[in-house]
């Protein structure tokens, strides 16, 4: 018996080592698995963080610009008509001939006036247009840089190059180096970047277009998928017989959710666009295209919420005489519905990151208007980003780095607001 | 319920359709090389005018003109950009479905270049060269008349002149009208300069465009997707590589990459204009007649395209990377707009 044992144990000691080398070994794989994926999402981090930080400040200058009516080129009363189309670009160009008066030639001016943005022109017109009364008086006002001083003073332009091959001359690196002494060229908060829609000057494009594209259409999703989704997952889970049909119906609505996105994009140019011929490039035909890609995610998520509701919970329900309906819409859709909510969220924010079949329905198109509601021509975030990245302009490669930032801070917001969802509603049994 | 949400959603489609019947901006599609100077007009034409910002999709010269082509109405777009003209068999479907009256304006001209790294050494190609370096199948090298798979690896091989490194061109996908413009300038005009291929042309055409077109796949020419910007970033990683790409890309990373020679003539704003620069194509964009004066702004935004603002010598086109055309043809086109004239191919 004694002896018996001992064998045991002593069988039993020569695999422990061996045992516990093992565990090691496997939390070892473990530790080295999260921290390549660690080292993954830091390098993006990193890298998207380096690139697109600098793009939140915009070089501007100071310039003291004469808006007299004559230089204006306008009358001495104008109406807003006159306002808008008077002569800004002018009155830019010859406040900037005033801060070099030494600069005469022909040539060399036109050198000059690429300091200042093709677009500080339009800021000065936004600015004159919302104080009329500005008309006769001598402003000093900020208005942006080129985007190549701009990628100079960060530092993405080398000084050092000679100038043939730089995009600014020898002059233009010694006008903002001047310039930079006065206090007259600075780096500021650049609230463009929120404020404007697209364009084809970096200095001017901003994200806020397709913030706005990306809420309508997200609205447009919320809106129809939520109440079709719960719908169909309460008729499958809590009323449909169990029979060959729902099963049928079951299955489908699983391999719809595997199905690749740009398939719901052709789905949506051939019906939406060429059948009910609503208009290429807005919100609305988007808002549906998504509607059909998140349905099955949130079907799915809801039906397992509602299976994840206790039997006891009904069977008190009848019990107590509540009907079949009020059994669903009393006791159990109030238990399932943070489930249905998360899963909703997960839906949108995987809607939120969709590009492939906005390819299809248009929405990958130049948009400058912010637009103003649902049918009227929008891109989406993701998809400015692919715009920006595909642009010449070198000013672009920072706000492509600058709007994947935004779009990863409205997807965690969004996926924080489903985890506290989760957390605050969540009933344990 | 399903069916009254559903049924709702439906109601709600037609409802907006019959709303959407009345677009007030103008809708362009089309080419990708036109987009970077399409959008620019659209942008300066929406801040300067009252007319709202024009929506510029790109969809490649094809697609353009697919969705150009496929009716007249609100829901068809008003212009489409193009890297090449219309071709016969376009202008027929279009007049099928009833887009019969177009107008034809020319933009300016694009160049397409080969570079490198600042740092690397310098290339002076001749289209035979390029022909022998990217073709799948070359005449073989004993002289004979005779296609073998391309043996070639270095560009010494090619070409006695040529610095002695590894042939790696990175270059966009067949998707792409760039592509398409090098596979036909350049190869092609390699291609030709072979005295038997070129008597190929009449006797076997399919076969010739075969030999001429088909980039060899072994590796030497790699696809390295449509966007322009990765292209620059690998040829400063690797500096054995050359790029391909559209001129405003090397006007706009002249610190970073450097134009190849192409016939001894270097790739040049002066050297594409003046025609010297072998590998370039014009511009087009073309104009449903039938929207004029229904969608607003169309007129106008035609004006401002064919202004010397724009696409002069000195026009802010330029500053994108445009070829502006000679002043004569400018004019051309010019009047073109203003008398409307019907396109004839």
């Amino acid at each position: 018996m004694n002896k018996k044992t001992g064998t045991t144990l002593d069988k039993v000691q020569v695999g422990l080592k061996k045992r516990y080398a093992a565990e090691r070994r496997f939390q070892w794989y473990g530790k080295t698995a999260i921290a390549i994926g660690l080292a993954f999402l830091l390098i993006l981090f990193g890298n998207v963080l380096s690139n697109g930080l600098s793009a939140f400040f915009q070089t501007r200058i100071l310039l003291d610009v004469n808006l007299s009516a004559e230089k204006l080129g306008i009358g001495e009363n104008p109406d807003r008509k006159a306002l808008s189309k008077a002569d800004y670009n002018g009155v830019v160009k010859a406040s900037l001939r005033e801060l070099f008066p030494e600069v005469k030639k022909r040539r060399a001016k036109r050198d000059l006036y690429k300091i200042a943005s093709n677009g500080a022109a339009y800021q000065l017109r936004q600015q004159v247009m919302a104080n009329p009364e500005l008309v006769g008086q001598t402003i000093s006002v900020w208005l942006s840089a080129s985007d190549d001083v701009d990628m100079l003073t960060k530092g993405y332009t080398n000084r050092e190059q000679i100038a043939a091959v730089r995009r600014l001359s020898d002059q233009q690196v010694i006008w903002v180096d001047q310039l930079i002494d006065k206090d007259r060229l600075e780096r500021q908060i650049n609230h463009d970047f929120f404020d404007n829609g697209d364009s084809r000057e970096p200095e001017l494009a901003g994200v806020w277009g397709a913030v706005m594209g990306s809420f309508y259409m997200l609205m447009v999703t919320l809106v129809l998928s939520f109440p079709i989704g719960i719908a169909t997952a309460i008729y499958l889970e809590e009323f449909a017989p169990k029979n060959r049909l729902t099963d049928i119906i079951e299955v489908n609505i699983n391999n719809l959710a595997a199905v690749p996105s740009i398939v719901f994009g052709l789905l949506g140019l051939a019906v939406f666009i060429n059948f009910f011929g609503l208009p290429r490039s807005a919100p609305l035909v988007g808002g549906l295209v998504m509607t059909l890609m998140t349905l099955p995610t949130i079907i799915i998520a809801a039906r397992a919420s509602l299976q994840a509701v206790p039997p006891s919970i009904r069977e008190a329900a009848i019990g107590v005489g509540a009907s079949h309906l009020q059994m669903v819409w009393h006791h159990v859709l109030p238990l399932a519905l943070p489930g249905m909510l998360t899963g909703t969220i997960i839906g949108m924010s995987r809607a939120l990151g969709e590009t492939a079949p906005l390819l299809m329905i248009g929405m990958v198109a130049f948009v400058v208007d912010i637009p103003q509601g649902i049918t009227e021509p929008a891109t989406a975030l993701p998809v400015q980003i692919y715009l920006w990245a595909d642009s010449p302009e070198r000013a672009f490669v920072e706000r492509t780095s600058a709007a994947i930032l935004v779009l990863l801070a409205f997807l965690i917001s969004m996926n924080t607001f489903a985890v506290v969802l989760r957390r605050y509603f969540e009933r344990r049994w | 319920m399903n069916k009254s949400v559903l049924l709702a959603a439906v109601v709600g489609c037609l409802a907006v359709s019959a709303h959407a019947a009345e677009r007030d901006y103008i809708s362009i599609v089309g080419s990708s090389t036109v987009y970077p100077f399409s959008t620019v007009v659209a942008e300066q034409f929406g801040k300067t005018s009252d007319f709202k910002t024009p929506k510029v999709e790109s969809t490649g010269s094809g697609g353009g003109l697919k969705l150009f082509c496929s009716g007249v109405g609100m829901q068809h777009p008003d212009i489409t950009n193009a890297s090449r003209r219309i071709k016969a068999s376009e202008v027929k479907t279009c007049a099928e479905n009833g887009v019969d009256k177009i107008l034809e304006v020319k933009v300016g001209y694009d160049g397409i270049t080969m570079a490198n790294a600042t740092g690397a050494v310098a290339f002076n190609l001749e289209l035979k060269d390029i022909y022998l370096a990217l073709a799948k199948e070359v005449p073989a090298t004993d002289g004979s008349e005779t296609l073998v798979e391309n043996p070639y690896k270095t560009w010494k091989q090619v070409n006695p002149s040529l610095p002695d490194s590894k042939i790696e061109v990175l270059g966009p996908p067949p998707t792409s009208g760039t592509r398409d413009a090098f596979v036909e300038l350049a190869m092609e005009g390699g291609c030709k300069t072979i005295p038997w291929i070129k008597a190929m042309k009449k006797k076997d055409k399919s076969h010739y465009k075969a030999v001429c077109h088909t980039v060899r796949e072994d590796g030497a020419y790699v696809e390295a997707g449509e966007n322009d910007n990765l292209i620059v970033q690998k040829l400063n990683v690797n500096p054995n590589a050359l790029g391909i790409f559209g001129f405003s890309f090397l006007d706009q990373n002249n610190d970073k990459v450097k134009g190849a020679s192409i016939g001894g003539v270097p790739p040049e704003f002066e050297s594409i204009a003046d025609g010297k620069y072998p590998v370039s194509r014009s511009l087009y964009f073309y104009v449903k007649k039938a929207h004029i004066g229904i969608i607003p702004g169309i007129e106008e935004y035609l004006a401002e395209f064919s202004s010397d603002k724009a696409v002069g010598d000195e026009g802010y086109l330029t500053e994108k990377g445009l070829i502006p055309m000679p002043a004569a043809e400018r004019k051309q086109f010019a009047d073109d707009i203003k008398n409307l004239k019907d396109l004839s191919l």
